[in-house]
């Protein structure tokens, strides 16, 4: 077993308070992932939680053991850093055995453990190298390796993928994936990557200046995100914003007039607003369709357009000074200075009040 | 044309071109040995010219008190150097010299270079006071230990020991290498903390935190971690220290004279007190060249030693 709870969790560093109350379970066997934007306190949460930094209140638990003052290795948890922090004069051997001879195992013991970390992750032939003869790649495994053979409760990943090339962290991602199957382990992964997010994560834990914008899956984030903040953090490209007023509302939706004049009824529950009250319209990039001129719902000119191959992103000017994200097909051939229609269904929209939070969907087919 | 020829052909015109570039590297070859020779030649004659002054007066009779003596006499100055009862003492207080200098300046180097790693009000103060003492001239050095701290009436550890109810110590009667070697202890303890206190800077953050992660304490966070990345670092500071220690002369010059006795005598000293006490320009030479041997002896032996530490990893 190993659920972990956080309780009302603060770290503060002199005067700045980094992390403002965080409240957080995470169950036995989940692959959490926190995201957020840089400085949001990501590493401090996860480094409060691995006993390196010290929390300047609240409480820690670990399957009912409390945890907030144990000594880092006491807490039955292990850490693999971004830069891997490999012992520079120690084989692989050696690195991964080093936990193991401190606390005094047996030498058949760590031998067979060694041997067992090393063979998950295919370090074999590698065991008696220095970690300045191993790969990027490599390193990242003997990392993995060196918390695997203490058996922790908890894994925590501080963006471990984030020195390595895009192929292989592709590669990467994979085994990971594959390593928490195996295991079937509890861990804590901290990214910048939304596509290591999404992927990886049972959980999804979107930080924003030190406190916990929203905790979901990564299709709940997607599809119901709380807040302004996490419908544009999550996906990619971002969401695009359109500013909008209510003109009316019933029990099928709200009447909403954009700044460029076009009216849509999205299907969210009008409670507690008034009209003529302001609201931001959220859409998704791949959920706006590009038409002729005439038919669009909106009227834009075309910006600048991305071909990635399999898809192009255009960024698209409507008159109102609204700027909206477009996917289309690879093919799309549409040029600078282009006017062009725009089209979504309104069922996709997502309504955000003055104060940024998710109004909230009338039937969601998601 | 048949195909043949063609080949020949082509093969002649690139076979040429490479004789060209040949000769164009060839030709830069000799110029650029003509322009470094002046300061070859320079560097020749600053070696050989004092090297060979010195082997041949190692080879003559060359005494100051009796000018006009100075018949070739083969190897009898090597002889009566190396028979000096002098000799011996000054190896052995060479060796004792370095040998206990490096231990003292390294422990202790590295235990305050640790020590003032870790952040502490006033550190920056603290660290410059620690390396002061390099900056004070050798003789200035041994003067002030000789007239303010040992000595054995008016010295400050005098007044230590006469506190504690103590005799006090005559250091340079008693005890005069372990006082030479307390003096170049403290003069050389700087460089060994200002060569330990900024590798230590480049020790690695996150490697640390990983070795308390794998249950590292304090001890053995120093010796797994800190002094494995101290290898390199503890080489260079021996390598260099080493090469100093061994011509250790102001010091022992201003203090105790090479007394009593031999007691302080190493082999500068030594070389020192033969040509310019005795006069004896030829017996210094011979010193004077067996030192540069062993010297080079010591040097091998370090270089096989530790350079092989500093080139690998
Ligand atoms: N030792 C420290 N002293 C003072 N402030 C700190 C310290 N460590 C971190 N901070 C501050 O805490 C905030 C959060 O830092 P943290 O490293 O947790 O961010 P992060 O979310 O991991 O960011 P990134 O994605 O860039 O790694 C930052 O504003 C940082 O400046
Ligand atoms: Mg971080």
């Amino acid at each position: 077993m190993s659920n972990l709870t956080i309780k009302n969790l603060k770290k503060s560093y002199a005067d700045t308070e980094i992390l403002k109350g965080i409240n957080l379970d995470i169950k036995d066997h989940e692959f959490v992932v926190f995201v957020g934007p840089s400085g949001c306190g990501k590493s401090t949460l996860l480094r409060t939680i691995a006993g390196l930094e010290e929390a300047t209140s609240g409480n820690i638990y670990l399957d009912e053991r409390e945890i907030t003052d144990v000594a880092p290795a006491k807490r039955d948890l292990a850490m693999v850093f971004q830069t891997y922090a490999l012992y520079p004069h120690m084989t692989v051997r050696k690195n991964m055995s080093f936990a193991l001879e401190l606390a005094g195992t047996n030498k058949s013991e760590i031998e067979t453990k060694v041997n067992e970390a090393a063979r998950i992750l295919e370090l074999q032939p590698l065991l008696d190298r220095k970690p300045k003869e191993l790969s990027g790649g490599q390193r990242q495994r003997v990392a993995i390796g060196r918390s695997i053979v203490r058996h922790p409760k908890v894994f925590l990943f501080d963006e471990p993928l984030s020195n390595l090339d895009a192929a292989l962290r592709v590669q990467m991602r994979l085994e990971l994936a594959r390593l928490h199957h195996d295991l079937n382990a509890t861990m804590i992964y901290v990214t910048h990557d939304q596509i290591e997010a999404m992927t990886l994560a049972d959980k999804v834990v979107v930080l924003n200046q030190g406190h916990i914008e929203q905790v979901g899956t990564p299709m709940e984030l997607y599809h119901r995100p709380a807040n302004q903040f996490v419908a544009g953090f999550m996906g990619m490209p971002k969401m695009s914003f359109l500013p909008g007023q209510i003109i009316a509302g019933d029990n099928s939706g709200l009447q909403v007039q954009l700044a460029s004049g076009s009216k849509l009824e999205v299907p969210v529950r009008a409670e507690g607003l008034t009209k003529g009250s302001t609201i931001t319209l959220g859409i998704r990039p791949e959920h706006i369709q590009v038409t002729d001129q005439q038919e669009g719902r909106f009227k834009g000119r075309l910006d600048v357009t991305e071909h990635l191959g399999s898809d192009t992103f255009c960024y698209v000017q409507t008159s109102a000074k609204e700027t909206l994200t477009v996917r289309t097909p690879g093919d799309f051939s549409g040029r600078f200075g282009d006017t062009v229609g725009l089209n979504f269904d309104a069922a996709h929209c997502h309504l955000f009040g003055s104060d940024g939070r998710s109004l909230e969907r009338i039937q969601s087919n998601f | 044309m048949s195909l043949s020829t063609v080949e020949t052909l082509s093969s002649r015109t690139t076979g040429s071109q490479d004789a060209s570039i040949v000769s164009i590297a060839k030709k830069n070859a000799r110029v650029s040995r003509y322009m470094v020779s002046p300061s070859v030649l320079v560097l020749l004659l600053w070696m050989i010219v004092p090297l060979s002054m010195t082997i041949y007066f190692s080879l003559i009779r060359y005494n100051l008190l009796y000018p006009g003596e100075n018949e070739f006499v083969g190897f009898e100055n090597y002889e009566f150097f190396l028979t000096d009862e002098g000799f011996f003492a000054g190896m052995g207080n060479t060796l004792l010299l370095v040998g206990f200098t490096l231990l003292i300046t390294v422990v202790l180097g590295v235990l305050i270079s640790v020590l003032v790693n870790k952040a502490f009000w006033g550190r920056g103060i603290v660290r410059v006071m620690l390396i002061s003492p390099f900056f004070i001239m050798p003789t200035v050095n041994a003067l002030v230990w000789k007239n303010l701290l040992l000595h054995p009436v008016s010295g400050v550890f005098a007044a230590v020991w006469t506190f504690f109810g103590a005799e006090p110590i005559d250091w340079f009667t008693h005890y005069p290498l372990t006082a030479i070697i307390m003096i170049v202890s403290w003069q050389w303890l700087p460089f060994a903390i200002l060569i330990l206190m900024t590798a230590l800077q480049s020790l690695d953050q996150e490697q640390q935190e990983a070795a308390r992660l794998d249950g590292a304490g304090p001890w053995a966070l120093f010796y797994h971690i800190t002094l494995p990345h101290l290898a390199r670092p503890i080489a260079v500071v021996v390598m260099i220290e080493t090469i100093f220690l061994l011509s250790i002369f102001a010091e022992i010059f201003t203090t105790t004279g090479g007394g009593p006795g031999y007691e302080t005598t190493n082999l500068a000293y030594l070389i020192y007190s033969q040509a310019l006490l005795q006069f004896d320009v030829g017996l210094a030479s011979a010193g004077g060249l067996i030192a540069v041997l062993l010297a080079n002896i010591a040097a091998f032996f370090l270089v096989r030693m530790i350079g092989k530490n500093l080139t690998e990893a």
